[in-house]
């Protein structure tokens, strides 16, 4: 492939069987990503998937670029070697709920919190499917399965709360079926730093359906969301937007008659609002709302591998690496006599 | 010690009947600042051209409460005019400076040997902390030995009064004080100890100028004061060394100099992840400082990212390091697992302390040869190299990197709390005598097509760089297939794979040197088979049952695994075999595996490492 070759998806595709259960939202993902991809203008050559383990984390196998499919939880430790060791590449950590939240739980944190420049799809199917079908860090209570028969106690995590508090400075939603996910994959991409995607991802084997109640056809557009930056958040074909409760300090679904929305109080969505951000990745429609998609938070800051860079070219400054030299260092002695002069 | 700095022959050890050398214990409270007196005696004593071995002994609390028998730290050197290669048995000088330190101590010391106490100290609080009813000072119950107590404290105080110190600060000059006692006794140059604290301190003079006071006080009290019979000047003559230019060391420098060494002999950068965990912080410490050699270093959330992170480097052409000491390797085994599943290079350090568990932080001991010869899930095989003492490790270090990218695989250096901390003279290496090994990596399509698991005749595959054109691949955890490197979970293919993986690593026995003899013939009655720290005491021992007229040799592996290929062979020519290993028998298991000898083991796991005399008993006893 020589520069002047547009790449087409056909280029991001191996030869591998994807082997995914029939009807997966994997497929879906793994269809937007590779449709993405070529738009990026970045070599494949030049790109590195890293995952972990589980259902989601096979996916470098079907991805015609460099590829590391690591241990349970631990792709982003992995790929924040790989990237300080070659700041060059464009890396994208594939993780899901189980991996990223609940064995690489500290991985994640650290990652986002040091704001290592790479794209963190995650997964999540409120399932562990690789391994049958247990409850995961992000399944509601009361979730049957083989683990917990009787449902599940505990509450569940939000991944987008989570990375907010871990500090990310990209946090963004998508669904896996949803035609607007390469949309948000190229904003993930633009971004410098962490970016975070939470993809609802639907496991059609152990936990089919559990994000229907947002995602159905007919229940979509009354209960999505897809914020734009600098743009009125309306929804539900513009019927209906988010104003700000300013007593109660919450959102608050307002209705919008014959489209002015100004006069209905329907705030601008600002990417660079973390209070806002914090606000909308809360929203349930159990409680009335619809679910925030697309960008919820985007305000870069620098990246940590070029400060690592910048640190070590600043430290090395003036100093020619001389081997000879460095074994010397610290007080020495001569010693001239022949050995057994004494 | 020997290994590094001279061998003497036997006849050479003979011919110095009464050989000149003097085990001097520094003992004191640990924010009595012990292990910095007994660094820089060492550094006078290296510089004065002793040979020299020295076993720093600290508690593993950072603050332990003053004055209590477990807040105690020490540091003990041996040094002499001939070859010294452990820190001495039993010390002929203690210097305690409170009760908690005599308590602790004065049990090992010689009969007839000398305390240094400082009588300030011995106050009822401290010798109550102590558990001591009465002071041992006045009580006669130091009988056995020679005493001289004098308030240190107020000599000190008096001497540091001029530059207006608070109390606290002028206290922490005491430390000086003793050490300028040491140097007058053992007659030592004060310049060069003048100058470092000049630079220690370049930023408050008064604390520099009061240090220096205290220090030139002690020396002036040693030289005019009268102290009787008890304390007198000693001089100990240099020892004969190869000449050349000679450094003092710790492991913990002389692994991070070899790593970096390595990597530039092998043309690459490192990539060093760490997590702190003693007694292995050290050397996360010197390499931060070492950036212009193309490190970069990287203090990870915990163990598992560190080594996860230091994989992720060697994927994209570092050579990622990383480094713990037993329970941080623990962490790592899995992401161990995944080093020798993707066939990467690495280079994992081990600082063994005491176990289990979090077990003696601050204690030597050599118990993770299992784990670092077994320790994996699955058929895990992987290279294993132990240094024997802290200029050793410098080599041991650069051999480390040497195999992890001439066969494309981790490999465990192990070495041990002693040596981490330990300093010893080091002739410094001639950089030019070491032959450099460039990697090379695989950058065009070779036809027929690329095979990420294609091998040459070391059965290495080859290492691509991220960011090659054409040479795209996939590799991770799951089971590869046979030169594709793509998932496979046939039966045929996982027999085929794990068979390589055994022969690669089996065949780095052809790359390594024969194992050698270090001390006495090939073959006869006895040999002490040693590894790691050990080789001082075990070298000591052998060569005075030597001079003794005994047949008994020393050999000592640097190779844990694979073993050196005439190792079997030269094993079966001795009638008996014994392994001395502060361990319960590890590596014994291991030879008895491989070779089936009859090896017996000699064990010790004490936290403390061998006494000369505890092995010239087993040998004497297994030669009787
Ligand atoms: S188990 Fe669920 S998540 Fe996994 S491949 Fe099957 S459908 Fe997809």
């Amino acid at each position: 492939m020589n520069e002047m070759t547009k790449l087409t998806i056909k280029d991001f595709e191996t030869d591998q069987e994807v082997r995914w259960c029939p009807g997966c939202g994997d497929y879906a993902v793994l269809k937007a990503v590779q449709r993405t991809l070529p738009e990026l203008g970045t070599r494949p050559e030049n790109i590195v998937f890293v995952s972990g383990i589980g259902c989601s984390s096979r996916f470098p196998y079907y991805v015609e670029t460099y590829g590391f499919h690591t241990i349970h939880g631990r792709a982003p430790a992995v790929a924040t070697g790989l990237k300080l060791a070659n700041p060059e590449l464009d890396v994208w950590i594939i993780t899901g709920d189980g991996d990223a939240l609940s064995i690489g739980g500290n991985h994640t944190m650290h990652l986002l919190r040091r704001n290592l420049d790479c794209q963190i799809l995650l997964f999540n199917n409120e399932i562990y499917g690789l391994t049958k079908g247990q409850y995961s860090p992000t399944s509601r209570v009361g979730t049957r399965s083989p683990s917990t028969p009787f449902g599940s106690v505990d509450r569940p995590a939000s991944p987008c709360g989570f990375a907010l508090g871990s500090g990310a400075r990209f946090v963004a939603r998508g669904i896996d079926t949803h035609k607007k996910l390469p949309e948000v994959l190229k904003a993930a991409h633009a971004h410098r730093g962490s970016s975070f995607v939470e993809i609802y991802q639907n496991c059609i084997v152990y936990n089919d359906d559990v994000f229907s109640g947002f995602t159905d056809k007919a229940n979509a557009a009354a209960n999505q969301i897809w914020l734009v930056h600098g743009a009125p958040m309306l929804f539900d074909g513009g019927t209906k937007g988010m104003t700000l409760d300013h007593a109660a300090l919450r959102l608050r679904v307002v209705d919008v008659a014959d489209g002015d929305w100004a006069a209905a109080g329907v705030i601008v969505h600002d990417q660079t609002n973390k209070g806002l951000a914090q606000m909308l990745i809360e929203l349930m429609p159990e409680e009335g709302f619809p679910v925030a998609l697309g960008v919820i938070f985007d305000h870069p800051r620098p990246t940590f591998e070029r400060a690592v860079v910048a640190q070590n070219a600043e430290a090395s400054q003036g100093k020619l690496p001389d081997l000879q030299k460095l074994v010397s260092k610290g007080q020495t002695w001569q010693v001239d006599k022949e050995p057994h002069a004494l | 010690m020997a290994s590094a700095v001279h061998d003497v022959s036997l006849e050479e050890a003979g011919s110095h009947p009464v050989p000149e050398s003097i085990v001097v214990r520094f003992a004191g409270d640990s924010g009595d600042g012990m292990q910095l007196t007994g660094g820089q005696f060492t550094l006078s004593t290296a510089l004065a051209g002793n040979d020299l071995a020295t076993f720093p002994d600290f508690p593993a609390e950072i603050r332990a409460p003053q004055g209590t028998l477990f807040g105690v730290s020490a540091f003990q050197i041996n040094f002499g005019s001939t070859a010294i290669e452990t820190a001495g048995d039993a010390p002929d000088v203690l210097v305690a400076m409170n009760p908690a330190a005599l308590k602790t101590n004065v049990g090992s010391l010689k009969v007839g040997g000398l305390i240094i106490a400082d009588a300030g100290e011995f106050g009822a609080r401290n010798l109550a902390k102590a558990g001591y009813a009465q002071s041992p000072l006045e009580d006669g119950s130091l009988a056995r030995w020679q005493l001289l107590s004098f308030d240190i404290s107020a000599l000190t105080m008096e001497a540091v009064k001029p530059f207006g110190l608070g109390n606290k600060e002028a206290l922490r000059c005491k430390n000086m004080w003793t050490l300028g006692l040491a140097l007058w006794m053992f007659d030592r140059d004060r310049a060069p100890l003048i100058q470092w604290l000049h630079d220690k301190f370049a930023k408050a003079p008064v604390l520099a100028d009061a240090n220096v006071a205290a220090l030139n006080a002690g020396h002036a009290y040693g030289e005019t004061a009268e102290l009787g019979g008890a304390i007198r000047q000693h001089h100990v003559a240099p020892a004969p060394v190869a000449p050349g230019l000679y450094r003092t060391v710790t492991g913990a420098e002389s692994i991070s100099l070899g790593l970096v060494a390595g990597t530039q002999l092998a043309g690459l950068k490192m990539f060093f992840g760490g997590y702190p965990i003693t007694p292995a912080s050290a050397i996360l410490h010197h390499l931060s400082r070492l950036k212009e050699y193309g490190v970069t270093t990287f203090q990870a959330e915990d163990e598992i990212a560190a080594i996860a992170s230091a994989i992720g480097a060697s994927y994209a052409g570092s050579l990622g390091v990383t480094s713990s000491s037993g329970p941080g390797i623990a962490l790592k085994g899995e992401a161990i697992g995944l080093a020798i599943m993707t066939e990467l290079p690495l280079v994992i350090v081990n600082s063994q302390r005491g176990g289990p568990s979090t077990g003696l932080p601050t204690k030597t001991e050599q118990s993770d040869l299992y784990q670092a010869v077994y320790g994996r899930n699955g058929d895990a095989p992987m290279p294993v190299i132990a240094a024997r003492s802290p200029a050793d490790a410098f080599d041991c270090a650069i051999e480390a990197v040497r195999i992890a990218t001439q066969y494309m695989t981790p490999v465990m250096l192990l070495t041990d709390g002693y040596i981490a901390n330990a300093a010893e003279p080091w002739k410094v290496p001639d950089m030019a005598g070491y032959a450099p090994f460039p990697v090379q990596f695989q950058e065009d399509v070779p036809e027929g097509g690329f095979k990420p698991y294609a091998r040459d005749d070391k059965l290495k595959r080859p290492w691509v760089k991220p960011g090659t054109p054409g040479l795209m691949h996939r590799i991770g955890g799951i089971e590869k297939q046979v030169d594709t490197g793509h998932i496979n979970y046939e039966a045929a293919n996982h027999q085929a794979m794990t068979d390589i993986r055994q022969a690669k690593v089996a065949g780095i026995a052809d790359s390594i040197p024969d194992q050698d003899v270090c001390m006495g013939e090939a073959g006869g009655r006895l040999a002490l088979v040693g590894w790691g720290s050990t080789f001082g005491p075990i070298h000591q021992a052998v060569r005075r049952m030597r001079a003794r007229g005994h047949d008994v040799s020393h050999i000592h592996i640097r190779h844990i695994w694979p073993l050196p290929r005439n190792l079997g062979a030269l094993l079966r020519g001795y009638d008996q075999v014994i392994v001395p290993e502060m361990n319960t028998g590890q590596l014994k298991t291991v030879l008895r595996d491989q070779f089936l000898v009859d090896a017996r083991p000699l064990n010790k796991v004490s936290g403390q490492p061998f006494r000369i005399d505890e092995i010239e008993a087993a040998i004497e006893e297994a030669l009787e």
